[in-house]
Order: structure tokens, then sequence, then C-alpha cells
């Protein structure tokens, strides 16, 4: 019994040690292939650099849309989560019956919060606001009506509406406004915005694709001398083509290395004119960049691009090229 | 090593390169091919090496029948053939190291079985000193001299010739021949096409004539 498991642990060993060997060497190689590629990317800058920006610019742009994108519905859910209802109530309303009506909504099981402005807060808050004010001072009485603001409970859009309908029915109230409508319309415009950028990221995508096999396809013609010589010592078609798949990784590591870049340049350009902006809204409101996380997905996107466009091309042209 | 038995080959354009050849060269034996230009003697080789498959016809190289090599066992198949072009085929955008490293990196060799068995090549074929230079800056027997080095660096047992002194002076070829003889006295299998008549005749060893794509004398000399 003991015999035979040593005998068997010995097997695996003296199985093992050309293996580890041979992967040993393997990583060597494939180290080598690598560092080989990337320099001879390097050794010819011009022509590499208008690769990687064509591959860069190529992918930023659906990219910085997606981010613009991904902005505007920070921007639309913090509006969302202040979705309250404003109660115009009637002018000819007498303060008791006011009161009245501001018990029987805080009442209510689906509200949170209820805020009473009177009319001649709201005449303050116009006056302050607005230009306007003088002219309603020169009015004889105050237009405004008292404003109840109702937020409601958390919930989702049908309960609201189900409330508006409801206080809408309130005695005293003229008018109960969601001001939801907008917001779901903005919603719309960001789902069909969104696909556009996808759809042209999945379009660009496949022009990097196309861009690189290109490529690569010239560089496999520009060694087709040592590719024979190659074949002929007795290189696999493995081996062969190693050196073109690393070149595709190269250029789209470098691409996505450049549209995260570039999309970070543009934001950067964005940053002051957005916040002056948002600033008249009263918001703090920044926009969030790519992120480290995002930016090497991006890259490693872009590295399967290259992986993808070199093999196509290694599959259609290095078997081509055969000693003659 | 190799054996021919009844081998054509005719290209698509109707020429028949070779017709009917039947010839065999034993282990350990060193043997020229000879002819004038179109004879065939390129062909043949390329039939050897799988560059090209008989029209009719069997191959046997070092046990193997050739009909029956499978594409992914063609680079293995290879291995085993040391290659020596008229044009020495040498890769300029590395340095003469490199070039004889070639066969051994495909093999998967680790880098210290590489330097020690690349400068045991390079010794053998006197160009030790020169492993850093391009070969762009050799002599043209010098760089001939580094294609036997990649050829023989991974020891096959068989290695062909395509007219290798064909670009050099008498001096030079007949150094190059001195070389192809050191290898066979090894136990190398050797086949040389050369249509160098005058140089081949005085190195008394076996002679294949092809004519016409026809296999016209094998005379063993000497």
């Amino acid at each position: 019994m003991a015999r035979s498991t040593k005998s068997r642990s010995e097997n695996r060993k003296a199985a093992r040690t050309p293996d580890t060997g041979s992967f040993r060497t393997g990583f060597e190689q494939h180290q080598w292939v690598a560092v080989d590629s990337l320099f001879r990317l390097l050794a010819e800058p011009v022509g590499s650099a208008l690769t990687w920006a064509v591959i860069g610019i190529a992918l930023a742009l659906p990219l910085s849309l997606l981010l613009l994108l991904q902005n505007l519905q920070q921007v639309d859910r913090g509006l969302d989560q202040s979705g309250s209802i404003s109660l115009f109530m009637e002018q000819a309303l007498t303060s008791e019956q006011l009161q009245e009506a501001l018990r029987t909504v805080q009442g209510d099981a689906d509200i949170a919060e209820v805020q009473l402005i009177t009319p001649d807060e709201a005449l303050q808050e116009f006056q302050a606001a607005s230009e306007l004010g003088e002219v309603l001072e020169g009015l004889d009485e105050n237009p405004l009506p008292a404003v109840i603001v109702v937020t409601p409970v958390p919930s989702s859009n049908r309960d609201l509406e189900g409330l508006q309908a409801r206080l809408q029915a309130l005695a005293g109230v003229e008018l109960a406004q969601l001001d939801l409508q907008w917001v779901q319309r903005l919603n719309a415009i960001i789902a069909v915005a969104t696909r556009v950028a996808l759809l042209l990221g999945v379009m660009l995508g496949l022009g990097v694709i196309l861009v690189i096999g290109n490529t690569v396809r010239l560089a496999i013609e520009n060694r087709r001398a040592e590719i024979v010589v190659v074949k002929l010592v007795g290189g696999t078609d493995a081996y062969v083509s190693r050196p073109f798949i690393y070149t595709g990784l190269w250029y789209g590591i470098g691409g996505g290395l450049i549209a995260v870049l570039l999309v970070t340049l543009a934001l950067f350009l964005l940053q002051g004119p957005v916040s002056a902006l948002m600033q008249t809204y009263n918001s703090e409101f920044r926009l969030a960049g790519l992120g480290i996380s995002n930016s090497f997905a991006v890259i490693a996107v872009a590295a399967v691009l290259g992986l993808l466009g070199a093999r196509i091309s290694v599959l259609r042209h290095l078997r081509a090229i055969e000693p003659r | 090593m190799i054996q021919f038995d009844d081998v054509s080959k005719r290209y698509p354009s109707g020429q028949e390169a070779l017709s009917h050849i039947d010839f065999e060269l034993g282990r350990g034996e060193l043997a020229f091919l000879t002819g004038h230009s179109g004879a065939g003697k390129s062909t043949l080789l390329k039939l050897i090496m799988l560059m090209e498959l008989p029209s009719s016809g069997q191959v046997i190289v070092n046990g193997h029948n050739l009909a029956k090599v499978a594409r992914k066992a063609l680079p293995f198949y290879r291995r085993n053939i040391g290659l020596v072009f008229q044009d020495h085929q040498l890769l300029f955008d590395r340095t003469v190291y490199d070039n004889v490293a070639l066969p051994l990196q495909i093999a998967g060799l680790d880098s210290r079985d590489i330097a020690r068995r690349v400068r045991a090549a390079l010794d053998k074929v006197g160009l030790l000193s020169k492993e850093h230079q391009n070969p762009v800056a050799l002599s043209s027997g010098e760089q001939q001299r580094v294609g036997i080095a990649r050829a023989v660096v991974n020891k096959p047992p068989l290695l062909l010739a395509d007219e290798p002194t064909g670009n050099l002076d008498p001096e030079l070829a007949a150094e190059i021949m001195n070389l192809f003889e050191q290898f066979n006295s090894v136990g190398v299998s050797v086949l040389i096409a050369s249509h160098d008549l005058s140089l081949i005749t005085r190195l008394k060893h076996r002679m294949l004539v092809l004519e016409h794509g026809r296999m016209r004398a094998d005379a063993r000399q000497g």
C-alpha cells in the first residue's frame, strides 16, 4: 500500500518535471514576443501613434456620450426624490378652512411631510426672487394663493398619481400639481440617447476591429520573408501568429489608454461650465468621471477588440503565406 | 533516410518537373543532386520539405510517409531537416546569434540551452566572434556559413542544401562543401543540390544527375 503510493507520487513527479520546464520556457517565450512586439510598434512612433489615435477617438466618442447620459441620469435621480405635489388652494378660503385642509392632509398615511406657504409668505418669497415684486405691490390685494407642499412617502410613480387624484378631490384645493411628467419624459429621452450611444459604440467597436485587423495585415506583409523562414525551420501556426496577436493587443491597449485620456480631458474642460450652470439651480452637482475601475474596463475592452482584430487578420492572411 | 518511389510532379501549368523518380539516400550518406537549371533539383528538394506534394508516387523521409503528414504535424516534421538556401535567407532585423537561435526558440528550448547550442554551431562554422553582428555586415561566404549554422543548430538527422555555393567564388565554395563533409562525418545525412560540376566531381561523393525531370544517372565515385 505504502509502496504503491510512493511509486505513484514518483510517477507524477517524473511526468510533471518536463511540463513545468516547458511551461516556463513557454511563458518566457510569450514574454519575449510581447515585449518584442511592443518595441516594434515603438520603433515606428508616428505610424503607431496615428493608429492609437484613430482607435482612441473611435472609442472616446460613444464613451463620452454614455458618460454624459449617466451624469444626466444622476441629476434626474436627484429631482425624482424631491417629487413633491403642490396644492394650490382656492383664493376664497378662510384661515380656518385652510387649517382644516392642512390637518386632513397631515392625517394621510401616504404623506411624509407637509409645508404650508401662506399667501403672505408666497408674496415675500416672490418679491425676493423676482423683479416683478414691484408690480405686485401696485395691486390692491395679494393675488397669490396659499400653497401646501406635500412630500409623499417614497413610493412608485403610480401611487403618486393616485395620491395626486385624491388630493385634487379635497375640499378647498384648486389644483394639485405633480411635477413628474417632465421627469418621465427626460427619462425616456435619456433611454433613447443611451440606446443610440450603445449602437454607436458597437459600430465604432467593429470599426476598431477592422482598423486593427488591417494594420496587422500590413505588419504581416512587412514580415513576409521572416514568416517563410520561420515556417521552413518548423514554426507552428501558433508560433508564427503570436507576434501579430500581441501587436493587436498593444494597439488595443494603447487605443484604450488614449480613449480614457480623451474622455478625462473632455470632462475636465466641461467641469467649469457645468458647475456654473448647476449653481443657477442651487446645486452642488459635479460631473462624475470614468473612475479607476471603468477606465480599466475601457482599456480591457479595447484590448479584446485588438485581439479580435489581430486574430481575424492572422486567420485570413497568415495561412496564405507558405514557403514556395 | 530519403526514399522516392516512382515519384512524379506535374505543376498545374502542365509542366512536368519530375517524372518517375526512384532513388534512396541511406542514413549517414552524402550525395550531390546535379543537373542544369530547370532539371528538377529544386522541385525534388521541395517535395522533401513538403513545400509541394507529388502528383504521383511516394516519398518517405526518416520513416515518415509524406503523404500522411497532417498540416498540424508539418512544422514538427520540418524540425528534423536542416535547410540551407542559395540566398541564405537570413533575417537582417536581428543579430547573427538570433538568426542561428531561431529554430531553437521555435522548438521552445530555454535560453541557457539555446546559448550553449548556438555558440557550438557558430564555433563549428568559425563565426563565434561575430555573434553580435548583424548578418548584413558579413561577407557572402560568412552569411552562407551563418545559414549553415542555423540549419544544423538543432542537430537534424538530415541536411538539405539548395545551391549553397551558387553565389560564392571557388575557394569559398570549397570551404562550404568541406563544412558539409564534416557534418556528414558525424552521421548527418546530407543531400546537396548543385550545378557546380567542377567542384562536386572533385569531391568524389555519390552523384544523382537529373535531366528534364528524369534521373539520368546515379553515380558512386571514388
